[in-house]
């Protein structure tokens, strides 16, 4: 069983999934940056591959991979951080990317080299679901990696069904039809989306993201799905300047709110085992 | 217009034309991109559309565009060159053919607001002008080193009534501001149609495009039969860029084997140089705006910043359609430098009395190259007027006469 399915046959409510591009601040904080996530209980760790020309996010995301870029990150310099880093944390690792840079490295060789470094699963925002079928869904199972689609409001049920039936893992439900870091409060339209979905009896567990910056919205994903997903919030706290020993558990307290955290389980284990 | 879409160089059910194509792009855009491919063809093929649009490409636009045999160049090649001029076309360029096209198509799926990208300029004042034209709003991305080196455009878009956002992301020019369009699409799913000034980004466009711009050479072939009495050249050659004028000039003689298809690309300071745009040559297979083609991007898939003198052909992607051409060896590819765009356009000046575009001259400068016969029959697109590269032309021509002088 893979770390996310297990993740989730645990525990079904209050995932707090936190993502972070990969080679920003420096060319090596990802392993700190882990770390620091896993043992501030945090569920989920998404991790972005820099690109140069990120289609679906928000300036926050576009100005953090250029950092990364400039800073020298490639995929083959993240995967062997994810190597290094793996031995010391149990919390399921996602890889958040574009198709071309998995085009360029070869989707075969890539699927492999992820899983052997401790990827869980992916997310590839531009990867088509005729393409996935054609050729991606083969290669991801024999590598055993998940893979999560987005939805969004203006999705069809059909292809919610659709996109449901080849996510594995949890399926990632954009809450507005936006690039990432947009807007934080919740609308009734985005209610009644989100009930909609819960509602639909889909397969896999469901996380909302895309303007997710505070407690308040992390609830109201918590509320509507199995959890959320925080991103663009997450980088600029990191841009802060403080030490990330300091500003990453201030920030999942932050976003987990007032109440201890319910799910101490994760932080416990990758502390006695660190 | 004939169904040409058994052809193998046509796009098949799926976008795809041969492997390049399709439509690689978040589920954001899904909707949009969805509703436009099942709708395209069927309003395209309605009869008040092309009614609609082929009134407006004559009485507005300006159509048909001369084709004018060119003695003095012909002479100077020893070969027959006819010159197709979209360059007389109201706004300047071949660009206006799409932008009514996608104007007319919008408004039929009941859309109110246009977004546009624009490198030049060119696309960016074809959008703004059809936007005047039917009174609806319009947004120009272009990027902010784009804004500054063409700001006579810049001004005309304005004029026009059109908002100029100019783009900070990324290298700041036609890539990112493309990426830019995407993006506010992607934010106003339901209002808002994205016309796409090349033949390039998420299938249906590089066909939709493709087939707005086939008007160019709907009309080569009845003039070239009326002042020759064959419809086929012996060669149709364009400059490309992402490749509209050359898909629109190549795409009724795409299933005509015995038509040589010449596609000239920027090789800015040399294709080696490491300042160039010739995608064909540096270009591998990848993923660039939607879809997949070639692109020129470093070993680890980040997309690299073109260069050319002229900012129309600086695309560091080609058309779908163009790259399976290339590859399939349908078509030639020439790559033509700076210097030699720019002599290529003093040359059709003082021969011609005709100022083409710079992007326009680099095809013009591969004519001696093509090694023609001189009884061929060869049609080169003039995609455009030199007006807005008269900074850059009277450069280099202050700089040649300091050379010469002793």
């Amino acid at each position: 069983m893979s770390r996310i399915t297990s993740l989730f046959n645990r525990k079904r409510q209050d995932i707090l999934n936190i993502y972070f591009t990969a080679g920003h601040p420096t060319l090596d904080s990802t392993g700190t940056i882990i770390r620091e996530l896993s043992q501030a209980g945090v569920d989920l760790i998404e991790v972005g591959i820099p690109y140069s020309d990120p289609l679906a996010d928000g300036p926050t995301i576009q100005a953090s991979s250029q950092q990364a870029l400039a800073n020298g990150m490639t995929l083959p310099i993240l995967l062997e951080q994810i190597r290094e880093v793996r031995p010391d944390t149990d919390v399921p690792l996602v890889l958040m990317g574009y198709l071309n840079q998995v085009m360029q490295y070869g989707a075969e060789r890539f699927f492999r080299d992820a899983r052997t470094a401790g990827v869980d699963g992916l997310i590839l925002p531009d990867l088509p679901l005729v393409e996935f079928d054609r050729t991606y869904r083969e290669l991801l199972q024999k590598a055993g990696l998940d893979i999560a689609f987005l939805v969004t409001p203006q999705t069809p049920p059909e292809r919610i069904r659709q996109l449901d039936a080849a996510s594995s893992g949890f399926l990632y439900l954009v809450s507005s039809s936006a690039i990432t870091g947009g807007n934080s409060a919740f609308g009734d339209e985005q209610i009644s989306y989100f009930t909609r979905l819960a509602d639909m009896d889909l397969r896999n567990p469901r996380l909302i993201g895309f303007g997710i910056a505070d407690h308040a919205g992390y609830a109201t994903a918590c509320h509507y799905a199995n959890g959320a997903i925080v991103g663009s919030a997450f980088i600029r706290a990191l841009d802060g300047g403080q030490p990330l020993g300091q500003v990453i558990p201030a920030f999942v307290q932050h976003i987990r709110g007032p109440q201890p955290a319910t799910s101490s389980e994760y932080s416990k284990r990758s502390t006695s085992a660190s | 217009m004939h169904d040409l879409t058994t052809s193998s160089y046509h796009v098949d059910t799926e976008g795809y034309y041969g492997p390049f194509g399709g439509a690689f792009i978040p589920e954001m855009l899904y909707g949009n991109v969805e509703q436009l491919r099942l709708t395209y063809r069927a309003i395209m093929d309605e009869p008040e559309f092309q009614q609609d649009f082929h009134r407006l490409l004559r009485d507005y636009v300006g159509r048909p565009t001369p084709l004018y045999f060119a003695p003095r160049l012909s002479e100077c090649y020893n070969t027959r060159i006819y010159l197709k001029r979209e360059d007389l076309n109201h706004t300047g360029a071949h660009k206006i053919n799409n932008a009514i096209g996608q104007i007319l198509l919008a408004m039929r799926m009941g859309k109110t607001r246009i977004i546009a990208e624009t490198g030049a300029g060119q696309h960016g004042v074809a959008t703004a002008t059809v936007c005047a034209l039917v009174g609806l709003p319009c947004v120009v991305y272009m990027g902010e080193l784009d804004i500054a080196r063409q700001a006579p455009n810049v001004a005309r878009m304005r004029m026009l009534g059109a908002e100029v956002r100019p783009v900070t992301s990324g290298s700041r020019t036609l890539k990112d501001a493309t990426n830019e369009a995407i993006r506010d699409w992607i934010n106003h799913p339901e209002d808002t149609h994205y016309i796409i000034g090349s033949a390039v980004g998420p299938h249906p466009y590089p066909d939709m495009v493709t087939r707005f711009q086939s008007v160019i050479s709907e009309e080569i072939r009845t003039q070239l039969l009326d002042q020759t009495g064959r419809s086929n050249p012996d060669a149709v050659m364009a400059c490309v860029g992402g490749g509209s004028n050359a898909a629109g000039a190549f795409y009724h003689f795409l299933d005509q084997p015995d038509v040589r298809l010449i596609a000239v690309e920027a090789a800015g300071l040399g294709i080696h140089s490491g300042h160039s745009a010739a995608t064909s040559v540096l270009g591998t297979e990848g993923i660039i705006h939607g879809s997949r083609t070639l692109l020129m991007q470093t070993d680890d898939g980040q997309i690299v910043e073109p260069y050319s003198l002229s900012a129309g052909l600086d695309y560091p992607g080609i058309g779908p359609l163009h790259a399976h051409l290339i590859r399939s060896g349908r078509a030639e590819a020439l790559s033509v430098t700076d210097q030699e765009a720019l002599e290529g356009a003093l040359e059709l000046t003082r021969l011609e009395g005709i100022i083409p575009a710079l992007e326009s001259a680099h095809a013009l400068a591969a004519i001696g190259r093509a090694a023609f016969q001189p009884d061929d029959v060869v049609v080169l697109c003039l995609s455009g007027r030199g007006d807005k590269d008269m900074a850059t032309y009277i450069e280099h021509l202050d700089q040649s006469s300091e050379t010469s002088t002793p």
